[in-house]
């Protein structure tokens, strides 16, 4: 198994899993708050595009997303964010798994916010509160925290689906351990195993925190 | 208290705080207000009654707009009301109200319950606005809760709150959609001093309550609604000794005898 960290840059290979993962939990965060205030807001304009954003990414198979970010942006729109092709596709590759797990963040806030009587908005209204301030002082504060579990689901789900980007080329986790395998069959279970364990080391946390996040900060009712 | 029942209190020598002109409202299919016309004073203190789906509390939830209505006029302080948006929310800060279910925001502390309302939308200072949540917290009694969150109160104790969070406003009128009926028995009478001490202080004041005592002892007028309509009004002593409708009648004849 040494033979593995020694001749490949396995501890790499995971950084750039890493990146990927924080940078398109960050973007999917942003972008999924957005379409939850669309789809909770009072214009039904916004609400029917956030629900058609919804069904539309969440029923898409994620290959397809980041194929296209790929292929739709770069070769066809000649839209090169970098001159430098892996990190073009590096790039390219976080765009597409934020814009599809924002969907998921989109709908584990959206049961965060069925977890909110009805009479917090009402009082926050009452006591002269626009509906953005409604929204950032009393509803999603109250939201996020009793979506902590979903959205850690929707985490564990983006850092296994990282191993996509493999598809266009990027030189994750998923794409080292395809090269491996053709250059050393006879150590297929090592292989395996490392990039197995690996995935393990990064997830688990992820649960142990959120499962602990969420009763930590349980809003008591 | 008997300066609460005095003449020279009733509504034609008040100047007007809450106008309601031919108000109507519709759920659907159900005529909720029936056009409704009821003139609330400065400084006066009304109390609804009525049969429970008689539309007390959606009068209450139209006057700031938490529902909205048909046809009709609103005005508060002679501000009609806007339709929605950062006007409406003006409007709405001085308007204060209190819910049966308290409604206390779960996430924030005591203190920051109610200097929320102050900071956001009078835009006071963060000093200023605990010093004067800290003088409410005072005066409904709850000082030493400050730095706990709502779900670590009594009932009694969050609605006490939840009367301070409305008054840290300073509204010009306050409303009350059956403060007391979600409490223990026990912990009524706490929360009815507190608003006694509001009325006294010249607070105008629409209060649905089934509590008779506060209606004789707080209120300079009742007002009586069944089917989504006024079915009749006066003073305290002479309709609840005095009913004319039978509607009215019959409602006091069923909460008397209990
Ligand atoms: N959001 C709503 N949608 C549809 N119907 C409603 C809604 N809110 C209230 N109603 C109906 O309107 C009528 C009046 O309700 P409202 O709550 O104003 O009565 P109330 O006098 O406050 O009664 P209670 O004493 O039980 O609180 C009832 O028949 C009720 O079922
Ligand atoms: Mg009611």
């Amino acid at each position: 198994m040494g033979e593995l960290f020694s001749q490949y840059n396995v501890l790499g290979a995971f950084g750039i899993t890493i990146v990927l993962t924080v940078l398109s939990a960050l973007g999917a965060l942003v972008i999924g708050t957005v379409v939850a205030i669309m789809r909770v807001s009072p214009v039904g304009f916004l609400n029917k595009l956030g629900a058609l954003y919804v069904n539309l990414v969440r029923n898409t198979p994620l290959t397809l997303i980041i194929v296209f970010c790929n292929i739709g942006f770069i070769v066809n729109l000649g839209m090169s964010v970098s001159d430098d092709f892996a990190r073009n596709n590096l790039v390219w590759a976080t765009i597409g798994l934020a814009f599809y797990h924002a969907a998921f963040v989109c709908e584990a806030l959206r049961s965060g916010v069925n977890t909110v009587p009805a009479g917090q908005a009402e009082a926050a209204r009452s006591i002269g509160l626009t509906f953005g301030q409604s929204l950032r002082e009393v509803l999603l504060p109250q939201a996020f925290r009793g979506a902590i579990t979903p959205l850690g689901n929707t985490l564990i789900a983006l850092t296994k689906n990282t191993t996509v980007a493999t598809a266009i080329g990027v030189a994750e986790v998923a794409g080292l351990m395809k090269t491996m395998q053709e250059d050393r069959p006879d150590l297929m279970v090592p292989i395996f195993l490392v990039v197995a364990i690996g995935f393990v080391i990064l997830t688990l946390p992820i649960g142990l925190v959120t499962t602990h996040l969420s009763q930590k900060l349980a809003v008591k009712r | 208290m008997t300066e609460a029942r005095d003449p020279a209190h009733t509504p034609a020598a008040r100047e007007p705080m809450v106008v309601i002109t031919g108000l109507n409202k519709h759920f659907g299919e159900l005529h909720v207000l029936r056009d409704i016309n009821l003139t609330i004073g400065k400084g006066e203190v009304v109390v609804v009654l009525g049969p429970s789906g008689s539309g007390k509390s959606t009068l209450c939830r139209t006057i700031n707009r938490l529902e909205p209505f048909e046809t009709g006029s609103i005005t508060i302080d002679g501000v009609p009301l806007p339709d929605e948006g950062k006007s409406l929310a003006q409007l709405r800060a001085d308007v204060g109200m209190v819910f049966q279910s308290f409604n206390l925001f779960a996430h924030k502390t005591i203190l920051e319950n109610i200097t929320l309302g102050p900071m956001k939308v009078r835009k006071k200072s963060k000093a200023e606005a605990e010093k004067d949540a800290m003088a409410l917290l005072e005066r409904v009694g709850v000082t030493a809760q400050a730095n706990k969150y709502p779900a670590q109160l009594s009932g009694g104790q969050q609605q006490r709150v939840a009367i301070a969070r409305a008054l840290a406003m300073r509204p010009k009128v306050m409303l009350f959609d059956e403060p007391t009926s979600a409490l223990d028995p026990e912990m009524v009478n706490e929360v009815l001093e507190v608003m006694t001490e509001l009325a006294q202080s010249g607070m105008t004041m629409i209060v649905i309550t089934h509590e008779m005592g506060f209606a004789r002892r707080a209120a300079n007028r009742v007002v009586f609604m069944a089917d989504g309509q006024i079915v009749e009004t006066g003073t305290p002593d002479t309709f609840f000794s005095n009913p004319t409708s039978h509607r009215a009648q019959d409602f006091l004849g069923k909460i008397l005898s209990h």
